[in-house]
């Protein structure tokens, strides 16, 4: 039997991406949501950032759009199982949101319009790995994707990524979310498989 | 824009089968946020979600969630006071001796 031999012109073997393990590819935008779609208006919308101290940062429509923004581009993965690749975002950097917060918490927990929430080490939302956006391809961001804005933590299970994100709760003790709460994995690394605990 | 859409709590059946026999959807449940009671058929129920939510129809409160794992499944039923499930008839209660 002959050995096959990929050949000398560098050509790539496969066009195929990588994906985490048990993940499919998906040209759509799935919506996957636990409840009613909370309608929040721009008016009354606020980001707020709460220490563990008592102190509380906070942040109007207008004010988070006098922020730096940012325009990453970046997969998303679900832990239902599909995989969006390239997905473009605008928004403000939780390294610019925390930037001012005077805090010793290792964890955060996100909490949205509509009573959702989703846990976090506080390390994982900075260094340029986690952003507040509004933005999606261009045009607001829909309502039923999280808009008016949203977390972005694409490195982890996009359960982590709040829809109608409307603030985080700095803590010293960890403290699991709406899904870390009902068989999910407290962390969440799409690349580790961690979607149920124990994983 | 569409409205995520639910479903009644009929659906709850199936999956819950798996973990006891009663028939959920001739039970009745009390909400423990708003203390509406009433039939667990009347639910609204996300399914496209990463485990079934199903809510209080009065409140939109979160009265039982359940996730299925490949070999694990988790109930939490926090958010329900109680179940009133139908049985079938005691044989009659024998009298004072």
């Amino acid at each position: 039997m002959g050995i096959v031999s990929p050949g000398f012109q560098g050509r790539p073997r496969t066009q195929e991406p990588a994906l985490p393990p048990g993940q499919y590819l998906t040209e759509d935008f799935p919506v996957l949501s636990a409840g009613p779609t909370p309608r929040v208006s721009l008016d009354t919308w606020e980001f707020v950032i709460s220490a563990e101290n008592g102190s509380e940062h906070r942040w109007s429509w207008q004010e988070l759009m006098a922020l730096p923004q940012e325009t990453p581009m970046v997969d998303i993965h679900c832990v239902t199982r599909w995989s969006k690749l390239g997905t473009n975002w605008q928004g403000v950097s939780l390294d610019t949101l925390l930037a001012d917060v005077d805090t010793g918490a290792h964890f955060a927990l996100a909490h949205s319009y509509g009573g959702y929430t989703t846990n976090l080490p506080l390390d994982d939302l900075r260094g340029g790995q986690a952003w507040v956006v509004h933005t999606f391809d261009g045009a607001p961001l829909p309502a039923e994707h999280g808009g008016p804005a949203r977390l972005l933590v694409p490195h982890l299970y996009f359960w982590k990524s709040a829809k109608w994100v409307r603030g985080l709760r700095l803590k010293t003790m960890d403290e699991p979310g709406f899904w870390e709460t009902a068989g999910y994995h407290d962390y969440g690394d799409p690349w580790r498989e961690q979607r149920y605990q124990g994983d | 824009m569409t409205e995520m859409s639910y479903l009644d709590g009929n659906m709850l059946d199936g999956p819950m089968r798996e973990l006891f026999t009663v028939d959920l959807s001739s039970a009745m449940g009390r909400c423990e946020n708003c203390g509406t009671t009433g039939s667990m058929a009347s639910l609204h129920v996300y399914s496209h979600a990463p485990g079934l939510v199903a809510r209080c129809p009065s409140c939109e409160e979160v009265m039982v969630r359940l996730v299925r794992g490949p070999d694990r499944a988790w109930l939490d039923m926090r958010g329900t006071t109680y179940l009133q499930v139908p049985m079938p008839m005691e044989q009659t209660f024998p009298g004072p001796l």
